[in-house]
């Protein structure tokens, strides 16, 4: 009988190049800044003038070991620095400083979240520093201008296994690598500002009639965002089957290379560029100019010591002491300080819910207008404490909490200061709410007569009336206090 | 008061600082004897008369003004034309850099500026430091002033020659496998080549990186010591420079070292050798012998010199040397390639590979070309292994050789090179051959440890012979002593071709 099931296993690798968020370039003194005109953060040190010389920016290797140590690595006790050689316009010293057999770190993993709440753990083979290239500029016909600003900002080349089996997990570990980087401020990770660039690999296993098939490795380079990454790997998985299918013994011939294929974002597929074979030779030798770098214990610790909690595991924190459900506490660890910012009014007595339904809810709407994360909206935790103490004892409504933490961002007033000054605080005074109440009954006769009536219009009519009343009080009334009210009044 | 030009670098200090001349009368002195002498020694690239006049200028007026004087102010030095400097051209002798300005100032050639010293001008090399007789320049060809029909040595061969010539008083070389030593030899005059790190090298045009250090060429050793102290310490523009400090080089100069124990290496005194310069060598041993020195035989297996049956030379030391540094230079000089600074083919091109190709083949010479292809061949894929890894290993024996040595000795008393200066041409079409004039010089330079050249004696015919004072990393105090104990007791120091006495 022969065996018809058949299995595709998608088998992908990822590597992650982080731009870190130095101050100083790796190798001279020049701001590592995205966005200035061309050639402006230039030396003669990273355009490569005869007789310049690198020294180290140690800062960059720390950002480095502080993600290598997040993500479990075994960071190297020696390590050193490789002269990588090819030729191209956007590399001025045509070497690239990179790190060849012994890379700062290796051996981690990063798990990775999915969406039917499992995790995978992704293994990480090497995390290595080195020097980011320029970018050729092809904005005139018939010229390339070159332009280095870039070139020597440090770059962290995060090398996973080929551990990944879908799209969903390649995207969950994408994601995951860009929250990690963030959290530990090593990277800001944005994308439109090219800090993080995609290059997986990519092949399939299918199994068929008791035989295994492996498709060619390909591999895709500089994919600049997640959308890109997302495509490239759907549109692999499904070329490589096509091609396999229309002959599966070519592959299990090995008719076919390992491939080098370029994605073009107007098609959203992916073109063949070059065949392994073709591979270039870097020709990888030691850097005479600098020194290997030796990690001792003591500056390993001093560098682990910064690290602090992790966002999975304040994530399940929040589950478990704070008992908010996935959704919100993923939404609050994305970054490390919107979560700080959390837990330091927790600690000024804040309720936790109410709280996080301050961050999630008008905080997060202005987080998103101002395209920033919810801690960069500018108020502080003993301020965010007091508002939700206000909530919780009932002093403010939930609308008027909403407009207070608004104003908290632009004035150094606290909370109540504020309240009272825009006079959102709760009237519990049943004199004044009895006047609006009153005042709505009259100005409002054939909604008054509904409610009294009873019947299909009554409850429509008696939430109107609330609604008047409220409007009359701009809010602040105690909604309470007004619905007994107006029971009495309209009341059989 | 004599002559400028016969005074050394210390004595004009001296006469400057206590009136008895000017730095523009030495300065001027300096330049009317290269316009007389550059005919027929072109020792100089580029001749920087204008700024070196008024740098001199102004060390007269701040001495006029009684403020304190550094120490070399007003002495007139030569720099090699491979260390940038923000004034003038910056060209290590090649057509790829014939225009280039660099905008820095090498650190060593800036702290010799900061002591006073006047910049003359940028002397000639061979192209990119690669050669041993200055004949590899673009532009021409350097003569020995002893005998104008022989080469200076290389590749500082335009520094050791302007120096013996006295077209300046002291100058600054850069040593990869012998470049300062081996001129500095076949000229007659001192050289050093520091240990590794104890100069920075930012500014100096990389050749072998690992390997190359930037060292005085002077009159005697007091120059060469003086020069050493202004250009030697830390510099945070350089890794690879030690943060260790610099002794006083000059202090204890002239007392002798008691019970100096002087190394011959076995390995060095073969049949390879020169009759006249082992001869020599041997008297200089005999002197230190009289003044108080022990000699101890010792052996520096790993740079063996190996004679076959044809009489070709062949060495460990050698074969590891041209590996490492010509996998350096490959790399090194890949960065002239006409995009961005230096030398663009005016040919058309189709895209950037024909760019590169016709830039480079246009800007370079030949003896580059040739190292840049073996560099590349020894780090390819395949061959790593068996050349670059080999040698690296090869290196560390020769180091290890050197270490052992020292345990039993101070000092080696070793040849700089296997002949004295030869004639012009004699040796530019064997490129091996050329290579060997470095095999008494390249196993320090792998080792990383310090050596002074100086010179023994003067040959039969006339021509200068040097020999070489090698000592543990960091030794420089004790080879300027040993070597100022030579130079007091031989007749050889200090001495000056007919061609350049005044
Ligand atoms: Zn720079």
């Amino acid at each position: 009988m022969i065996d018809t099931k058949e299995t595709v296993t998608p088998v992908i690798g990822l590597e992650i190049h982080v731009e870190l968020a130095t101050a100083t370039k790796l190798f001279c003194r020049c701001r590592n800044r995205f966005g200035d005109p061309p050639n402006t953060n230039v030396c003669p040190i990273c355009i490569g003038m005869p007789g310049v010389l690198p020294v180290m920016n140690r800062k960059a290797v720390e950002y480095s070991m502080k993600v290598a140590l997040a993500l479990g690595c075994q960071v190297a006790a020696f390590t050193k620095w490789d002269r990588k050689n090819y030729y191209y316009p956007d590399l001025p010293k045509n070497y690239q400083i990179s790190q060849y057999d012994l890379p700062l770190s290796s051996n981690g993993y990063l798990e990775v979240p999915l969406a039917d709440g499992s995790a995978k753990k992704v293994r990480i083979l090497r995390a290595h520093l080195e020097e980011d290239a320029g970018k050729n500029v092809h904005d005139k016909p018939g010229f390339t201008g070159v332009d280095l600003n870039r070139v020597g900002v440090p770059l962290l080349e995060v090398v996973s296994e080929p551990d990944m089996n879908s799209v969903e997990e390649v995207m969950g570990y994408a994601r995951a690598m860009q929250r990690l980087v963030r959290w530990l401020g090593a990277s800001e990770a944005n994308m439109q500002m090219g800090h993080m660039r995609f290059e997986p690999n990519i092949n399939l296993h299918i199994a068929r009639g008791g035989v295994t098939y492996k498709t060619p490795i390909v591999e895709v380079k500089n994919l600049n965002s997640f959308r890109a990454l997302e495509r490239t790997v759907e549109y692999e998985i499904a070329r490589q089957y096509a091609q396999w299918e229309a002959d599966p013994d070519g592959y299990s011939m090995g008719k076919l290379q390992k491939q080098n294929r370029g994605y073009d974002d107007a098609t959203q597929q992916t073109v063949f560029q070059r065949a392994k074979e073709e591979a270039h030779d870097y020709r990888y030798f030691p850097e005479p100019d600098l020194h290997p770098v030796v990690v001792d214990d003591e500056w390993r610790d001093e560098v682990a010591a910064t690290i602090g909690e992790l966002p999975l595991a304040r994530r399940a924190r929040y589950m478990e002491t704070y008992e908010l459900s996935f959704k919100h506490a993923d939404a609050l660890t994305q970054d490390a300080p919107t979560g700080d910012l959390l837990d330091e009014a927790v600690k000024g007595g804040a309720e936790p819910k109410r709280c996080v339904n301050l961050l999630l809810g008008r905080a997060a709407a202005l987080a998103n207008e101002r395209n920033c994360t919810i801690a960069q909206i500018g108020i502080t935790a003993g301020g965010l404490a007091e508002l939700t103490k206000m909530l919780s004892a009932g002093d403010v409504n939930a609308t008027a909490s909403g407009k207070i933490l608004e104003k908290m961002i632009a004035a150094d007033d606290s909370p109540r200061q504020i309240a009272q000054a825009q006079g959102l605080l709760v009237v519990r005074d049943a004199g004044q709410i009895e006047v609006w109440v009153d005042e709505a009954i009259a100005a409002n006769p054939q909604a008054a007569q509904d409610a009294r009536a009873g019947g299909k219009k009554q409850k429509r009519a008696f939430g109107f009336l609330m609604g008047q009343v409220m409007q009359k009080s701009k809010g602040a009334a105690d909604p309470a206090r007004v619905k007994q009210l107006l029971q009495q009044k309209l009341g059989p | 008061m004599p002559q400028i030009p016969t005074l050394t670098a210390v004595q004009l200090a001296e006469a400057i600082a206590s009136g008895q001349t000017s730095a523009l009368e030495a300065t001027q002195a300096y330049l009317a004897a290269i316009e007389k002498l550059e005919p027929q020694i072109a020792a100089f690239n580029q001749v920087l008369a204008d700024r070196a006049v008024q740098h001199a200028k102004n060390i007269d007026a701040k001495r006029q003004s009684h403020q304190h004087l550094p120490p070399l102010a007003g002495v007139p030095v030569a720099i090699k034309d491979n260390m940038c400097t923000s004034y003038g051209h910056t060209t290590c002798s090649s057509k790829m850099l014939a225009n280039f300005r660099s905008p820095y100032t090498t650190t060593a050639v800036a702290k010799l500026e900061a002591a006073g010293a006047v910049v003359l001008g940028k002397t000639n090399l061979d192209e990119f430091a690669m050669g041993s007789s200055t004949e590899n320049s673009a532009f021409a060809a350097t003569h020995n002033p002893w005998d104008t029909d022989r080469v200076p040595g290389g590749s500082s061969g335009g520094s050791a020659a302007a120096v013996a010539a006295r077209e300046c008083a002291a100058a600054l070389g850069s040593d990869t496998g012998g470049s300062i030593r081996q001129p500095a030899a076949m000229c007659g005059v001192v050289g050093l080549k520091p240990t590794y790190g104890r100069v920075s090298r930012y500014g100096l045009v990389a050749y072998g990186s690992s390997l190359d250090q930037i060292g005085p060429l002077a009159r005697d050793v007091p120059d060469a010591a003086l020069l050493t102290q202004v250009i030697a310490g830390h510099d945070a523009r350089d890794s690879t420079s030690v943060p260790r400090p610099v002794p006083d080089y000059t202090a204890q100069l002239d007392e002798p070292i008691e019970g100096l124990r002087i190394g011959l290496p076995k390995e060095f005194y073969s049949e390879a050798l020169d009759e006249q310069i082992d001869d020599a060598i041997h008297k200089a041993a005999d002197a230190y012998k009289s003044a108080g020195a022990q000699i101890v035989e010792v052996t520096l297996p790993h740079s063996r010199i190996d004679t076959d049956e044809a009489g070709q030379l062949s060495s460990y030391a050698v074969a590891c040397y041209y590996i490492v540094a010509m996998a350096e230079a490959a790399s090194n000089l890949a960065r002239y390639d006409g995009v961005h600074f230096g030398h663009r083919t005016d040919e058309p091109v189709g895209d950037i590979i024909e760019l590169y190709s016709k830039t480079r083949s246009e800007g370079f010479g030949e003896e580059i070309k040739r190292r840049i292809m073996l560099g590349t061949f020894t780090l390819s894929s395949g061959y790593y292994d068996a050349y670059y890894n080999k040698a690296l290993k090869v290196r560390r024996l020769i180091a290890n050789d050197f270490t052992e040595a020292f345990k039993t000795c101070d000092v080696l008393l070793c040849p700089v090179a296997p002949t004295t200066a030869f004639k012009l041409g004699e040796k530019t079409d064997d490129p091996l051959t050329m290579y060997l004039a470095d095999i008494y010089t390249i196993s320090v330079n792998l080792a990383g440890v310090p050596s002074l050249s100086l010179p023994a004696a003067l040959s039969k015919d006339n021509l200068p012979i040097g020999m070489q004072i090698v000592g543990p990393l960091f030794s420089e105090s004790t080879l300027f002593r040993a070597g100022r104990m030579y130079e007091k007791v031989s007749n050889v120091a200090r001495l000056t071709p007919a061609l350049a006495a005044c």
